[in-house]
């Protein structure tokens, strides 16, 4: 064997790798710095170094967007049914308990009605945590009921997206709420209530194609993957490479389906204006 | 057009060809047959009606893509007089997976299930189009339709509110095509304003799922008074494909998936996502075609006079709270 090709020196140990201690550091996603957790949580999971949008969990979008204390949650207690009996690698019912569990939360959106700067809103936040935030029938119902709500208190709706797009263990009934949401929103642009949607990373599928593209303002964070295929799938079908930032929030913005990117931490005084400026008071 | 002969066709095809020997022998005169050829046919028929009556998910979803099912333009053709095909979306381009146009439909009245010829009534038809051969579906994209397509829909529906005629929707597509093109020009957003369009047209709205009915790319089509589905046609949140990559991590699971979803017309009608299934003649839509455009005539142009008697704000107002019923919760 060639001298050249011989290996010198130590070899390369895997066990060499900085051992970080589980839950108290995280790595970001985006430029792979080093950032303290709970440090994170008080940035509202945005990484200091680059500014990167960490999930949020929806209770975190109540405070971020409402006034201290100002909500009131609705319709907890409106949880998944396994219609189908559906199975893939786990039952659905069982994966329904698994996830409740995991993640403290009854399914993949909470809805409060609480007050912005004093402005009284409907408020649905998808969490990503329960079942990558898929849509079922769950998710139809409890945005319908908040539709309902917003009519009846002449309120705006603003929904927080962060979603796979639609859950396929409720088959054809996951499909049909895209047709259910997208028809209460019907009722809403007839009273003429302002609809804001704020999509997060990620939005996809049925979710985008849906509800989440229909908000009389469209806003997203930045960075925020926002499609309707997933990349992967794209990737397959035409077989290279997708471009550098395809289907992000910044790529929608330029080619026109998005109103503006806000950050996080903007979020709350730009929703205000915008209200106030949508709904003159009376 | 070539026959193509699927798995559970071949007992059926293997029969019929071989009453077409024996009928080619009979009729040089060596021998008489006829007892023979007989008996054949009835085991044939028999033997189909017993496949047909025992289908299974995966069987449903071959048949609904059957290479010689009929497509949108074959049943356009029988349903539709006077058809004019409208181009393009007014913004981009002509997406040829989508065809669009007006036309005229014989009113059938609704006490009686005998043509009528005095009576017809002008509509707007909007369908996605499977190619037939390569060359044809790269034409039609596999009757994938891009934004442009769900949009020159859109065009044509405004247009139908416009002059007040009624629109029929003729489903038939594995899904909104997956590309670049596709998400750059918002087939989210196309997909979302057909959905949020269709659920307050003015007009009657009918939609027939005549093949395959994959996903958010067929419900672009399919928001309506009225859904009706051929016997053999499938309609899903994904594909079976789709859903065995994802929850099964493997595409070969598509008969597993196809099975779990519960997809076919039975399934949607008992599950009331659906109004009505059109029956197919034994064997499939494309052993008969002609038997299932009159029938599909006849339920259409029903449901359009049905319709029309209902005012128009009630009608939309019935329309919403149909799709508010859709779902499957429970609250303690």
């Amino acid at each position: 064997m060639a001298a050249w090709f011989k290996r010198s020196g130590k070899p390369l140990k895997s066990e060499q790798r900085r051992d970080i201690p589980d839950g108290v550091w995280i790595k970001c996603k985006s430029c792979g710095d080093t950032l303290f957790k709970t440090e994170l949580m008080r940035q509202k999971q945005i990484c200091k170094s680059c500014g990167y949008h960490f999930l949020l969990p929806s209770e975190e979008y109540f405070k971020l967007l409402l006034d201290l204390d100002s909500w009131t949650e609705h319709d907890a207690k409106v949880t998944s049914v396994d219609t189908l009996g559906f199975k893939d690698t786990l039952k659905y019912s069982d994966r329904i308990v698994k996830y409740t569990k995991k993640s403290g939360l009854s399914d993949a959106i909470r809805c409060v009605s609480g007050r912005l700067d004093d402005k009284p809103v409907e408020l649905a936040v998808m969490d990503f945590a329960f079942m990558g935030g898929s849509v079922g029938s769950v998710v139809g119902e409890k945005i319908s009921r908040s539709i309902k709500r917003a009519i009846q208190n002449k309120t705006p709706l603003i929904i927080v997206s962060c979603s796979g797009g639609m859950r396929m263990q409720e088959g054809i009934f996951s499909l049909m709420q895209m047709a259910k949401v997208s028809t209460a929103l019907v009722t809403l642009s007839r009273a003429k209530l302002p609809f804001i949607s704020i999509l997060t990373n990620p939005t996809t599928g049925g979710t985008t194609a849906s509800f989440s593209m229909l908000g009389d303002l469209n806003i997203s964070e930045p960075g925020a993957l926002i499609g309707f295929a997933g990349p992967r799938v794209i990737k397959q079908t035409i077989g290279q490479d997708l471009p550098p930032g395809f289907q992000s929030a910044e790529f929608l913005l330029d080619h026109g389906f998005l109103d503006m990117i806000v950050k996080r931490t903007d979020m709350k005084p730009k929703l205000s204006n915008l209200l106030s400026i949508l709904t003159p008071r009376e | 057009m070539k026959q193509y002969t699927l798995d559970f066709e071949k007992p059926i095809r293997e029969l019929e060809l071989k009453i077409n020997e024996l009928e080619e022998f009979a009729k040089e005169g060596k021998i008489g047959l006829d007892g023979e050829i007989e008996r054949l046919r009835q085991k044939a028929e028999k033997q189909k009606k017993e496949i047909y009556s025992k289908l299974n998910r995966w069987q449903h979803v071959q048949l609904a893509r059957h290479p010689n099912r009929p497509y949108a333009q074959d049943y356009i053709d029988l349903i539709i007089e006077g058809f004019e095909e409208l181009h393009g979306d007014r913004n981009f381009r002509d997406d040829r997976a989508i065809i669009a146009g007006l036309g005229r439909m014989k009113r059938v009245s609704t006490s009686s299930t005998v043509d009528e010829d005095s009576d017809d009534f002008r509509v707007a038809i909007i369908a996605q189009q499977k190619g037939r051969g390569t060359k044809d579906n790269l034409k039609r994209n596999f009757a994938m339709p891009h934004p442009e397509g769900y949009r020159k829909a859109l065009r044509v529906m405004h247009l139908a509110e416009k002059f007040n005629l009624p629109i029929i929707t003729l489903i038939d597509t594995p899904g909104a095509y997956p590309g670049l093109g596709a998400e750059e020009r918002g087939q989210a957003a196309a997909i979302a304003e057909n959905l949020f369009a269709m659920a307050q047209l003015s007009v009657p709205l009918v939609a027939v799922i005549i093949g395959e009915g994959g996903s958010g790319g067929a419900l672009a089509l399919g928001v309506a008074d009225r859904v009706f589905m051929l016997e053999h046609s499938v309609y899903s949140v994904i594909t079976p494909e789709g859903c065995a990559s994802i929850l099964y991590r493997d595409a070969s699971f598509a008969e597993t998936a196809a099975e779990a979803m519960k997809l076919t017309s039975t399934d949607l009608l008992g599950f009331k996502v659906i109004d009505q299934v059109i029956k197919e003649p034994v064997g499939g839509a494309h052993t008969g075609i002609e038997a299932v455009a009159k029938d599909i005539r006849i339920l259409v142009s029903k449901a359009f006079t049905e319709l029309q008697g209902i005012d128009c704000d009630a009608r939309i107002q019935a329309r919403v709270e149909k799709y508010a019923e859709m779902g499957r919760w429970i609250e303690n």
